[in-house]
């Protein structure tokens, strides 16, 4: 049995991940890792780089076509989706979140791993205000694949 | 405990108004329930139990677990979860004996229909949008708004784009009822109470706000009367503050009062995942949320969201008691060996103000068994369920089921049952235009949306299901 079905926490290993060149233009990860009746990624994909053989099966994206819109961010039921780019050695992610008070932009939040872990310092980049609001924090490198999540 | 600002809802709440309880003025909202203006004054005994008087709280917040009855204005056994709160009311104790007034005299009135469907949550609105482009149609629901359960829903809904998907349920209310609305006759407040076989479908109903007593008879009956929430054997399970998950969510999301500061969640299927992550939406603390399966039975992106906000679940762990003087003030869980047997020594003690149990559904089918359709014991489905065939009807001709009663299973695939149950009993009383082509269309529907994992358990009951509707029918009949 895989940890993510036991504790519901993903590991690097049970998902696709976009290589150093990808990242630098900036990518949707799309943590859905579990067969669920479920496509509207693929509706949203503007390049359709998502794709799906049945509505059952997992996403998959094709990193050459994506181009870091967000759209599936926005739209994923399961609030799944991150976008990760990479510019020197700060990452930028886009997260949805709907928990208040939202976040300011420029103020200081900390960033969450998958089990909610404070794992280190963000700024706020953009807060995209909505019922699902979309914000993007910048962090060091070598957590881009890690936080998922913020405490404001 | 209310809710001022909330990340997805708006609470509009009514003009102020104040009612008694006990001889006690309590403050409260119009459009919100006796139950829940109770609640967030901080009452959290309704009622006891019969015998041994033991203290019972609010527990399923929908009208079928019976913890909440209580004297309204003199009528005893008021279910005070589902009854609006007015200004001036007396509410008491039950104090279990008949009341001294006579009961108020009621109105009578006759109601024809081609077809009446009993229940308005997601399989009876579905049913009743698409009946009606047909037939006469009537929706006879007890609640004081149509919705059903997708009124408490905040999650955006799984599926494809034909099935919503992308909106939340509480949206989903709103657009089926709109549409329902447009051709159909609606009496809300309204409990169907028996069903009669008179050569024709006849049912009796009570409003019992407005005391008006309907005798209604129909060509078909479609029953959509969902389900209710499952209890668990466990030490201290009726202490005030051991809460149904979806009575939670009804608290919580339609009423906008919080069931307590910090609480469990027993159960991680999708209904305990996502009451976690309403609960921290609200601005309650879950300490954990607790499941007796190895491993997580709801979707993993609705565990990951709750991970990620710092909420653990214990898997192959249960809840061995629950303690507190009048009230939950903590609960003691522990781990669990292959056999189900508590290991001793793994208890952690809990500090809690409440606990919910989300430990799956019971088909609500008092009613459907009035009626005489076979019902017969299927675990797969969720225990007692009526018989039906692939158009719904069950082995009594004109009478339909759709949604958790027929199954328990999600919103998406109630509405495609719904719209299934419609169409077919709108075609056997007149012919419908490309009918056959229609329908074919749902089904197909329904069978992509459970081939995936998750499919499987209901696939399977539906298997079984329409085995023994065919056993007991015979030979296929024709559509």
């Amino acid at each position: 049995m895989k940890r993510w079905e036991r504790e519901g926490v993903a590991e690097l290993e049970d998902l696709n991940l976009p290589d150093e060149e990808h990242l630098k233009k900036g990518v949707a990860i799309i943590e859905c890792i579990q067969e669920i009746p479920c496509n509207p990624c693929v509706d949203a994909c503007p390049t359709k780089a998502i794709s799906m053989e049945n509505i059952n099966a997992l996403p998959e994206i094709d990193y050459d076509k994506c181009v870091g819109c967000g759209k599936c961010v926005e739209v994923c039921p399961g609030l799944a989706v991150f976008l990760v780019k990479v510019v020197d050695d700060a990452a930028l992610i886009t997260l949805p979140y709907e928990f208040l008070p939202l976040p300011e932009e420029e103020s200081t939040v900390k960033a969450l791993n998958r089990e909610g872990k404070e794992i280190c310092d963000a700024v706020v980049k953009k807060v995209k205000k909505g019922r699902t609001t979309i914000v993007t924090i910048e962090l060091p490198k070598e957590y881009a694949m890690e936080a998922r999540n913020i405490k404001v | 405990m209310r809710i001022e600002e909330h990340p997805i809802l708006d609470f509009k709440r009514g003009r102020e108004i104040h009612f008694y309880y006990n001889g006690k003025k309590i403050r409260a909202y119009e459009g919100e329930t006796i139950a829940a203006a109770l609640h967030a004054a901080g009452v959290k005994v309704l009622s006891k139990s019969l015998k041994l008087e033991r203290q019972r709280g609010f527990f399923c917040g929908i009208g079928k677990c019976s913890s909440c009855l209580m004297k309204v204005n003199g009528v005893p056994n008021v279910r005070t979860c589902i009854t609006l709160v007015k200004d001036g009311m007396i509410v008491e104790d039950n104090d279990m004996e008949l009341p001294e007034k006579e009961y108020p005299k009621c109105k009578f009135e006759k109601i024809e229909c081609d077809i009446a469907i009993v229940g308005g949550g997601p399989a009876g609105l579905s049913a009743a949008i698409e009946a009606s482009q047909y037939a006469d149609v009537l929706i006879v629901d007890e609640n004081h708004q149509l919705g059903g359960q997708l009124i408490k829903q905040t999650h955006k809904f799984f599926g494809s784009k034909k099935q919503r998907a992308g909106t939340r349920g509480i949206e989903i209310a709103k657009i089926l009822e709109e549409e329902a609305r447009k051709n159909c006759r609606v009496l809300l407040n309204t409990g169907v109470i028996g069903y009669y076989d008179r050569g024709y479908h006849f049912l009796a109903a009570v409003n019992r706000v407005d005391g008006i007593i309907y005798e209604i008879k129909a060509k078909k009956i479609i029953f959509a009367t969902g389900a209710q929430e499952n209890m668990l054997v466990f030490e201290g399970n009726d202490l005030p503050g051991v809460y149904g998950a979806g009575g939670v969510q009804t608290l919580m999301n339609v009423y906008g009062v919080k069931p307590g500061e910090r609480g469990i969640i027993i159960g991680a299927g999708n209904v305990g995942l996502i009451l976690a992550y309403q609960l921290l939406q609200a601005g309650v603390k879950v300490a954990c949320i607790v499941e007796a399966l190895p491993k997580i039975g709801g979707y993993f992106v609705h565990a990951a969201k709750v991970r990620r906000c710092g909420i653990p679940i214990y898997t192959s762990h249960s809840i061995k008691k629950a303690y507190g003087n009048g009230r939950v003030e903590g609960a003691v869980i522990a781990k669990l060996d292959e056999n189900w047997n508590f290991i001793e020594g793994s208890e952690k003690d809990i500090k809690c103000d409440f606990i919910c149990l989300a430990v799956g559904l019971t088909p609500a089918i008092r009613l459907i068994a009035q009626t005489g359709a076979t019902i017969s014991f299927i675990n797969e489905a969720g225990g007692w369920i009526a018989l039906h065939n692939e158009y719904m009807e069950t082995t009594k001709e004109g009478i339909y089921v759709a949604g958790d009663l027929a199954n328990i299973e999600e919103a998406s695939t109630a509405m495609i049952e719904g719209r299934i149950a419609g169409l077919h009993a709108a075609n056997a009383i007149k012919q419908i235009p490309n009918f056959e082509e229609k329908i074919r269309e749902y089904m197909e529907e329904l069978e992509i949306f459970r081939q995936g994992y998750f499919g499987v358990r209901p696939k399977k009951a539906k298997e079984k299901i329409m085995e023994r509707y065919y056993e007991k029918v015979g030979e296929r009949r024709s559509s």
